[in-house]
């Protein structure tokens, strides 16, 4: 009776997708916090100064630690720290490759109104991403 | 994956403890390391952090809310990170719970993708918007707005009624175009419903306002989508909750690649509260399979009113 409702192609495959990104996302991010915590890869801001940037603002909080915004944590990656953000940004990245791997099958389905509404949100997702977009200081 | 998840996070409690019990070792000085004021050592934090945030994951699933509606006025309010940090931790700790749900929600059919899309495009372009808002704009600003909005979320749970199967007399000719309509198997009733919406055009823009605010708070926006989806566009309550569930794995994305990219996600904060939330969750679904407790829910609003009261008087400078 259940199969009768069974979700569509395109939904089917985004579940697929996102189920081994989501695992794939966490394992990462569990197995490079434990680089971190563990002091294997020393880190940019040593463990035991954390607690002393955490409680200023983010502008503040750049400065002090002479960290630049963006992607720049793609060559800090020897870092502990800067490692973990493999992690998250892979989890962050999921659902765009999700996005990618259904719009094709839209279009082969000729629904081209969804097929294009999943191509928008793929260039908004990665307009997000890019780093382009800076928030301003207060 | 529940297995799995449980291992990840005793994992993770084992790897708090023990390295920062090795790290006490070699450098006991350093272990005493003031944390804004205090004399924890700089594990304390994210160890209480993982606690709280699977007490956290227990009670959201119990009181049917989001973990990131309970995350950023809780941990912004009592916890010594700025709310800047909070609201990157919140924003990932909501996109994690989504993307763990979303894939079973989509197989099963409860969250549909035709629904989503539209509403997605919408809520996570907007999301952007809200978060390059909310980091620009003074905290104490965003603690008013954050405790004002907390004690609307707190109003909206009150009063806000949810409808199993809304009555739509006729489909509008937005969702009739755009083919928003589906079947579910109700396990319940045994029987398959037939479900449309209507008033979209209403709807689609109140999910720019709602994308903004979840961007802005990083509060995830369960609360909101599923009013709009339930009773606003009359989708049934099932799949306007399991839909609002996954859409929160698209809008939390854009918002949450603002706060990584202008460095407001860090790490301590962040990996620990993810999996102390998700495996809260799992135990509160265990939980809730056996009893449901009618009075947790009046916990959470009152877990809601006194953190919305802090922010709001945080941000007032009465209560700071």
């Amino acid at each position: 009776m259940e199969k009768k409702y069974s979700a569509t192609e395109e939904q089917l495959t985004y579940a697929g997708i996102l189920d081994k990104g989501m695992k794939l996302g966490l394992l990462i991010i569990i197995s490079t916090f434990a680089v971190y915590a563990f002091g294997i890869l020393s880190p940019h801001i040593p463990l035991t100064s954390v607690s002393n940037y955490w409680g200023l603002s983010v502008h503040k909080y750049l400065e002090v630690a002479g960290i630049h915004a963006g992607w720049s944590w793609l060559f800090m990656l020897h870092k502990g720290d800067f490692l973990n953000f493999v992690g998250i940004a892979f989890l962050s990245g999921v659902t765009m490759v999700c996005f990618i791997g259904i719009i094709p099958i839209l279009f082969r389905k000729g629904d081209k109104v969804y097929a294009v509404i999943g191509i928008l949100e793929v260039l908004v997702l990665a307009l997000a991403a890019s780093g382009i977009l800076k928030a301003g200081g207060h | 994956m529940k297995a799995w998840l449980r291992l990840s996070g005793v994992l993770l409690l084992l790897l708090v403890v023990f390295s920062g019990a090795a790290f006490a070792g070699h450098e006991e000085a350093a272990v005493q390391m003031a944390s804004q004021g205090s004399s924890m050592p700089w594990w304390a934090w994210p160890l209480i952090l993982f606690i709280v945030t699977f007490l956290l994951g227990i009670v959201a699933v119990l009181g049917g809310v989001g973990g990131g509606v309970l995350f950023v006025p809780i941990i912004g309010g009592f916890f010594p990170f700025h709310l800047d940090f909070v609201r990157g931790a919140g924003l990932l700790v909501a996109l994690s719970g989504a993307l763990a749900a979303g894939p079973g929600l989509l197989k099963r059919g409860m969250a549909d993708l035709r629904l989503a899309l539209p509403v997605a495009l919408i809520a996570s372009s907007c999301a952007i918007v809200g978060a390059m808002i909310g980091l620009a704009l003074p905290t104490d600003v965003i603690n008013t707005a954050l405790g004002l909005t907390i004690l609307g979320i707190v109003g909206i749970m009150l009063m806000a009624k949810k409808s199993e199967f809304p009555e739509v007399k006729k489909a509008d000719s937005l969702s009739t175009a755009l083919r928003i309509n589906g079947i579910y198997y109700e396990a319940s009733t045994g029987e398959a419903v037939n479900w449309k919406v209507h008033r979209t055009p209403t709807g689609l823009f109140l999910f720019i306002i709602i994308g903004v605010m979840a961007g802005m708070f990083g509060l995830g926006a369960g609360w909101a989508n599923v009013p709009v989806l339930n009773i606003l566009m009359g989708a049934p309550l099932k799949v306007s909750v399991a839909t609002s569930k996954f859409l929160l794995s698209i809008t939390d994305t854009s918002a949450a690649w603002i706060y990584i990219n202008n460095g407001a996600v860090l790490p301590m904060m962040v990996v620990p509260s993810i999996v102390g939330i998700m495996l809260g969750s799992i135990v509160g679904v265990k939980i809730l399979a056996k009893t449901k407790p009618a009075a947790i829910r009046y916990i959470v609003i009152i877990l809601l009113l006194f953190s919305g009261m802090r922010a709001l008087l945080k941000g007032l400078g009465i209560w700071t």
